[in-house]
C-alpha cells in the first residue's frame, strides 16, 4: 500500500531511486544443453534472474530476438533454433517466482534432450558462463509530488531508475507490479487508466532507453487527458 | 565534487547519469583508494588510471596512484607473466621468480603506510600482486584487477600467481571467460574508452579530412580501415584479401594502420607479409604510426566509411569500441570480445573468412541508410556500455559491495529529498 502524506491525506511523494548491478562470475559454464541443465538445477536464483533481467543494465547489446541469455546462447552457440524459441518464450511475469522460471527452463531442456538424437556442442570460446549479480539501490534524493511531476520527469530518469522502478519492482511488490503504476493508482480514478497503461507496457525486447521512451509517451498522453 | 573535471563527461553521458554516479559515490566519500600498477606512462592500464584516479577524486574519494619500481630482470619476469596469462608457453626461471618476489617486498616496504592504511587497494595486473604478502597488518580490502585475457593461461605460471592472488579479498576480470578458480568473489568489469581522450574526442572536419591529403588517400573513394598491431591474430593479410575481393565490384581503399614492430620479431615478419600482399596495389595503404599518434588514429577512424577488425583471436577489441563510438559499423572477426560488441545487422557483422568480410563490406558500402543506422546503434551502445563513467560506476559498486556484504540486495540509506523533476 502506498503511504499517505500525513499532512494533506495525499499519497506520499514518489521517491526516485536508482541502482547499479555488480556482476560476478560463478565459475560454472556449459557447452551442451545437458551441461546447461545440470548447472540450472543448482545455480542460485539470482543467476537465473540475472540472465533474464540483468542483461538490461550490464554492458550487453539488448538483442531484440530473445528475452533471455539462455535462448540467445542456444541459438548463437548451439544453433538449436527449436530450443532457442522455446527458451525465448519463457515469461517470468506469468510465473509466481524465479523458482518457477527454473522449473520451466528445466522442463524445456529435459524435453529437448529427450527428443533430439544429435547433441550440439558449443565451441570452446562460446560456452555459456553463469553470472550472478547483486543490486545496489540508492536514493537519488528526488521526490515527485504528483503524477504530473512524474510525467514531466520520467523521460530524464537514468536507466538505473527505470530498471529499479519498472523491472526490479516486480520481485519486490506482492503482485509483481511496477512502482510507477502502483503509485499512480493511489491517486484514484483520474489516474487509473494511466496506471493500467503503464502496467501494460511490455518490458521485453527493449533497452532501458527504449523502455523509458515508451513509458514517457504513455504517461504523457494520459497526463494530457487528465489535464483536459 | 569537482564539476570542472566531470563536466565534459556530463556532456557525453548526460546529467542524470552523472548525478547517479555522485549518489553512488556519496557513501564512499573520503575513502582512501590506492591504485598500484607498474608504469605511469604507456600501455592501457596507465591510460585508464590517468583518468580513473582524478575521476574518483572528483567524486569525493581520496584516490591515489603508486607505481612499483623494479630492475630489468623484474620487468623481464613480469613480461613473461603477461604473456603466460594470455596462454603463451613461457619458461619459468627461478632467478626471475626470486627477483619478482624481492622487488615486490622492496616496494611493499617503500609503500607500507599507504598500503596498510588504504580502505581499498586495487592492484593492477601481476607486477605488484605479491606486495600483499608483505602487508600482513593491512586494514582495507585488496582487489586484484587482471586486465589481460586470462581465458587459457599457461598453467605453471598461473599456479604460481594463483597462490598469491588467492589471498586477495576479490579479483576483477574483464569477461566471464577470463575468470579463474579462486576462493573469493570474481567481479566482472568490461573495459571502457575515454570519450574525452585524444583518441576519442570530437575532431573538427578539417582535422578529419586532413588525413586524406596527409596519407595520399582519395577523398572520393570510400575508406575502409583496420587499426591493429601487425600480428597474425589480427589477420592483416586476410584483411587485404577481403578488400581485394570486394574491390572487384565495389570501389574502396584500405588503410591498415598499426604501431612499429621494433621489439617484436614476429611483428616484423608479419609486416613483411603485409607489404608483400599489398605490393603493387594502389588501393592498399600500410601506415606505421608512432604509439602516441592518438589524434591521427581518431581522424582515420572518423574519416572511414566502414571499419574492419578481422581478428582471429581477440581479448576484448577496444579498437572496435573506438570505431563504434565514432558511429562506424564494424566488420569484425567472430572471436572473443568482438562478439560482445558487433551484433549482426545491428552494429555491424561478424565474419570468419576474407570472403565473408568482402561480402559484408560490399553490403555496407552499397547501403548508405543501413550503414548509417548501424553506426548510430553502435554509438548508442558504446555510450550506454563502454565509456569511462560506466567503469567508474563498476568500481564504486564493487567497493560498496565489499564494504556492505554479499546479500542479493544492498540498500544504501535514503538522503534528504528534493522535490521536483531532475
Amino acid at each position: 500500500m502506498t503511504p499517505r502524506n500525513g499532512n494533506h491525506g495525499l499519497p506520499a511523494p514518489f521517491q526516485v531511486r536508482d541502482c547499479s548491478l555488480v556482476s560476478q562470475a560463478t565459475g560454472l559454464r556449459a557447452r551442451t544443453l545437458g551441461e546447461l541443465r545440470s548447472s540450472l538445477r543448482t545455480i542460485p536464483l539470482s543467476s537465473i534472474y540475472h540472465h533474464f533481467w540483468g542483461r538490461l543494465l550490464r554492458a550487453q547489446f539488448s538483442e531484440p530476438e530473445f528475452n533471455n541469455d539462455f535462448a540467445s546462447w542456444a541459438q548463437h552457440a548451439l544453433h538449436d533454433r527449436v530450443v532457442a524459441e522455446k527458451l525465448g518464450a519463457v515469461n517470468p511475469g506469468s510465473l509466481s517466482d524465479f523458482e518457477g522460471v527454473r522449473s520451466e527452463l528445466l522442463e524445456i531442456l529435459e524435453a529437448r534432450l529427450e527428443e533430439t538424437e544429435f547433441v550440439p556442442w558449443a565451441q570452446g570460446d562460446q560456452q555459456f558462463h553463469f553470472i550472478l549479480s547483486q543490486i545496489i539501490v540508492f536514493d537519488t534524493g528526488y521526490r515527485l509530488d504528483d503524477p504530473a511531476a512524474l510525467a514531466a520527469s520520467i523521460g530524464v530518469l537514468p536507466p538505473g531508475s527505470i530498471y529499479y522502478h519498472f523491472i526490479d519492482s516486480r520481485r519486490r511488490t506482492p503482485h509483481g507490479e511496477d512502482d510507477f503504476s502502483l503509485w499512480l493508482r493511489s491517486f484514484g480514478e483520474p489516474w487509473a487508466a494511466a496506471a493500467q497503461a503503464i502496467r501494460g507496457v511490455d518490458p521485453y525486447f527493449s533497452s532501458l532507453a527504449e523502455l523509458r521512451a515508451n513509458l514517457t509517451t504513455t504517461l504523457q498522453e494520459h497526463a494530457r487527458e487528465v489535464e483536459a | 565534487m569537482k564539476t570542472d573535471f566531470l563536466e565534459p563527461y556530463a556532456r557525453v553521458v548526460g546529467l542524470a547519469e552523472m548525478a547517479a554516479l555522485e549518489q553512488l559515490a556519496h557513501p564512499l566519500a573520503g575513502a582512501r583508494v590506492l591504485h598500484v600498477n607498474s608504469t605511469k606512462e604507456g600501455g592501457g592500464v596507465a591510460e585508464i588510471l590517468h583518468k580513473l584516479v582524478p575521476f574518483q577524486r572528483a567524486l569525493g574519494l581520496d584516490a591515489s596512484w603508486e607505481v612499483v619500481e623494479g630492475d630489468p630482470v623484474f620487468y623481464q619476469c613480469t613480461k613473461g607473466f603477461h604473456n603466460a596469462i594470455q596462454g603463451n608457453v613461457v619458461p619459468v626461471l627461478e632467478a626471475h621468480l626470486q627477483a619478482y618476489l624481492e622487488t615486490n617486498e622492496r616496494n611493499a616496504v617503500r609503500l607500507r603506510d599507504a598500503l596498510r592504511e588504504a580502505d581499498f587497494v586495487f592492484i593492477h595486473d601481476p607486477q605488484p600482486a605479491a606486495m600483499l604478502c608483505h602487508v600482513p597488518d593491512r586494514q582495507g580490502k585488496w582487489i586484484w584487477r587482471c586486465h589481460v585475457d586470462a581465458s587459457r593461461p599457461y598453467r605453471p605460471v598461473w599456479r604460481f600467481l594463483q597462490d598469491i592472488v588467492k589471498d586477495y579479498d576479490a579479483s576483477v576480470f574483464s569477461l566471464p571467460e577470463f575468470a579463474q578458480s579462486l576462493p573469493h568473489p570474481q567481479f566482472l568489469v568490461p573495459p571502457s574508452i575515454d570519450p574525452t581522450s585524444d583518441k576519442n574526442r570530437e575532431l573538427s572536419s578539417a582535422e578529419v579530412s586532413g588525413v586524406f591529403e596527409r596519407f595520399c588517400l582519395d577523398p572520393e573513394i570510400p575508406l575502409v580501415l583496420q587499426v591493429s598491431r601487425f600480428d597474425r591474430f589480427k589477420d592483416p593479410v586476410g584483411v587485404i584479401e577481403a578488400c581485394q575481393i570486394a574491390r572487384k565490384l565495389t570501389p574502396l581503399q584500405l588503410v591498415l594502420a598499426g604501431g612499429g614492430a621494433d621489439d617484436d620479431p614476429e611483428g616484423e615478419a608479419v609486416l613483411r607479409e603485409v607489404h608483400a600482399a599489398g605490393t603493387g596495389d594502389p588501393g592498399v595503404h600500410v601506415l606505421l604510426l608512432p604509439s602516441d599518434a592518438h589524434t591521427t588514429i581518431n581522424a582515420l577512424q572518423r574519416a572511414s566509411t566502414v571499419v574492419l577488425q578481422k581478428s582471429l583471436r581477440e581479448g576484448f577489441g577496444l579498437t572496435v569500441t573506438e570505431a563504434m563510438w565514432k558511429g562506424k559499423p564494424v566488420v569484425g572477426g567472430d572471436a572473443g570480445g568482438i562478439r560482445l560488441q558487433v551484433v549482426n545487422h545491428h552494429t555491424g557483422f561478424l565474419v570468419r573468412t576474407p570472403e565473408g568480410a568482402a561480402l559484408r563490406l560490399r553490403y555496407l558500402l552499397h547501403n548508405t541508410e543501413e550503414r548509417e543506422r548501424m553506426g548510430r546503434t553502435a554509438q548508442d551502445f558504446v555510450r550506454a556500455s563502454f565509456l569511462l563513467p560506466r567503469l567508474v560506476t563498476d568500481h564504486l559498486s564493487i567497493m560498496l559491495r565489499l564494504r556492505r556484504g554479499d546479500g542479493d540486495r544492498i540498500e544504501l540509506p535514503a538522503r534528504n529529498g528534493r522535490h521536483g523533476a531532475q
